[in-house]
């Protein structure tokens, strides 16, 4: 009984090792080969690493898990230690994308070829029953700030504001505050730990104001203008909304990595830019 | 001999049985011994583990921003890496003695009242709804506090505010709100235990108070209270781990802003601090909100060493006080 049973294990074995060898060939040659596009059919492999913004984090997980499923023999390597790491460690070379939700620095552009994948549109939002419609930056600055506390300095009703914003670590606060408050401290009252949290104590408290991703805005809060201009896709693409900033994924210059630009395309298809969009991001395509 | 052959016949049979059966009894026996030191094992080595780790993940970025600075620090900011926890530690702190000064007396009443002077029909109908209390979701009292207490708060806020341009508003999130969510949590927790201590008072004790010309209410504060005082102890340091430990509930009502604790301030707890700040934390930032689990955990210890205290002082002090009580 032993024995039959060791010579079915081990002809198993040696059965998969034979399947495993017999496959090593063909990803071998598509690896040196790079892109073997055969019939519609196309395969990749190789690792692909990539540094930068915890605020892109939702999206570029979300592309990565499409890219992974398209390209089964393609791994990933995503690590997340901020903007600039990431933008310095693609221009080292020492990763092949570097992630950054912010524009790249002159000095950085030198060595490196910026790819905006998608738009980050925050929304300024408040109670419905708040009759101000347009704010401009620097009072939304100055309420977040703490030096205007009430909307009927604002020409609003007398009511005082209650000021909310994400926990600390957000990237949505990240962005936010880099784009609004300048030098200015954000100072506020309810740090809630979700978009669905701000929506939902902005719209069951009176005075209050918040900020979300567009995608995430519904009716129970009133959008507000910003400088007077209406915060939605189109005016977050022509660039004349301001409470917004680009995802970008930089590559060093002069480099053809056949992964990164399979990577680029694909976040820049209709496939890509979907998944870009259902994470909350306003898609450029 | 007749009489003796079947007595002694059945004697031997039944020795030979137990012989055979003895050693699988014993066997039996030492598995389940094994078994059940297994069990309590288990228990022991999860309690070491988690202090292992808490510890190893807790202590490294404490020594990166320094205890003083840690413990003492007035600011939490995340982004500019200042961890300082000082606010966190009072709001517990302040937190949980609110809960405690609002929960013990209508807990403890309520136990009196429970054990002592309800009618039969009207404790069947109490006390299965304060066992229930304590067995809702933490987070259900949470929202309930969100959605029922903070708009109270905000309107009391905005009177008593009314005129006070440097106070910042919170929309009713704030620390009074999560003082009255934990006082409501740990009322089943002081009143299940002190009811269960008040009842097992014997009857004696009762009885000699009547005896002595002593009215009902006298009984109960001069006489039956001061002798489940160990009990009703244990029952308020459960009530304060249970306060203290206490992160979904008040995170919907606590505003969550690392500010020093005032009534009507927005405020973060040791506890919402972690669970609002972890996903998209890293680095240092990660490491600081272990060591304030850390913290936490010692908190926790602590409460339990008085606990333990209060339990053998009581059983000590229960004994040597019977005599002289009955004497009375």
């Amino acid at each position: 009984m032993k024995k039959k049973l060791i010579t079915i294990i081990a002809a198993t074995a040696i059965a998969a090792t034979a399947a495993g060898c017999a496959e090593i060939p063909g990803s071998q040659t598509s690896s040196t080969g790079g892109t073997s596009q055969t019939s519609g059919e196309t395969s990749l492999s190789g690792t692909l690493s990539m540094n930068g913004s915890t605020s892109m984090e939702k999206v570029i997980k979300a592309v990565n898990g499409a890219f992974s499923a398209k390209y089964p023999d393609v791994q990933v390597n995503l690590n997340l230690t901020g903007s600039g790491t990431g933008l310095q460690e693609a221009a080292e070379g020492k990763c092949d994308i570097g992630n950054s939700s912010r524009e790249l620095k002159n000095s950085e552009a030198e060595n490196l070829e910026a790819t905006v994948i998608g738009l980050d549109g925050i929304a300024i939002v408040v109670n419905t029953a708040n009759t101000i419609d347009d704010i401009s930056l620097d009072d939304l600055a100055k309420i977040y700030a703490g030096e205007v506390n009430n909307w009927s300095q604002l020409g609003g009703n007398d009511k005082a504001i209650v000021v909310i914003g994400r926990e600390d670590g957000s990237g949505t606060r990240d962005g936010f505050e880099s784009i609004v408050m300048g030098d200015k401290e954000a100072n506020y009252a309810q740090e809630l730990e979700s978009t669905g949290s701000v929506i939902n104590a902005v719209s069951t408290t009176e005075g209050a104001i918040g900020y979300a991703s567009l995608a995430n805005v519904d009716e129970s809060v009133k959008a507000l203008k910003v400088d007077g201009v209406e915060a939605t896709e189109e005016n977050i693409k022509s660039g004349c909304y301001k409470v917004q900033r680009p995802f970008i994924c930089a590559v060093k210059k002069g480099n053809d990595n056949e992964l990164v630009k399979a990577y680029l395309e694909f976040i820049l298809s209709e496939e890509g830019q979907a998944l870009v969009l259902a994470q909350g991001a306003v898609p450029v395509k | 001999m007749e009489n003796i052959t079947p007595a002694t016949a059945v004697k031997s049979q039944e020795s030979g049985l137990r012989s055979g059966k003895s050693s699988i009894i014993n066997v039996r026996e030492r598995m389940m011994k094994y078994l059940f030191t297994a069990c309590g094992i288990v228990a022991v080595a999860c309690v070491l583990m988690i202090t292992i780790y808490m510890i190893m993940s807790g202590a490294p970025a404490i020594g990166k921003i320094g205890i003083i600075d840690f413990l003492f620090g007035d600011t939490w900011h995340a982004k500019k890496e200042m961890f300082g926890i000082l606010p966190l530690i009072l709001t517990s702190i302040f937190g949980t003695l609110g809960a405690i000064v609002i929960g013990v007396p209508i807990g403890l009443l309520t136990a009196i009242f429970l054990s002592e002077l309800a009618p039969k029909a009207l404790k069947n109908i109490v006390k299965p709804a304060v066992e229930l209390l304590a067995g809702i979701p933490s987070v259900i009292y949470g929202l309930l506090g969100a959605n029922l207490i903070k708009p109270v708060m905000y309107w009391l806020e905005e009177i008593i505010y009314k005129n006070d341009p440097t106070h910042q508003f919170t929309g009713g999130a704030n620390l009074a709100s999560a003082i009255i969510v934990l006082a409501i949590m740990i009322l089943p927790t002081i009143i299940n235990i002190s009811e269960n201590a008040i009842s097992s008072v014997p009857n004696e004790y009762r009885e000699a108070s009547y005896g002595l010309g002593a009215t009902k209410i006298q009984t109960i504060f001069k006489v039956v209270i001061p002798a489940a005082k160990s009990g009703i102890a244990s029952g308020v340091v459960l009530g304060v781990g249970r306060a203290i430990g206490e992160a979904m509930a008040i995170i919907l009502v606590a505003g969550n802003s690392a500010n020093m604790p005032e009534l009507f301030n927005s405020v973060k707890f040791l506890t919402t601090g972690i669970v609002a700040e972890f996903a998209y934390s890293s680095g240092l930032h990660r490491e600081a909100l272990f060591a304030i689990g850390l913290v936490l955990f010692v908190f926790i210890m602590i409460i339990n060493l008085i606990l333990n205290g209060i339990l053998k002082n009581g059983g000590k002090k229960g004994k040597s006080e019977k005599p002289a009580k009955s004497k009375v």
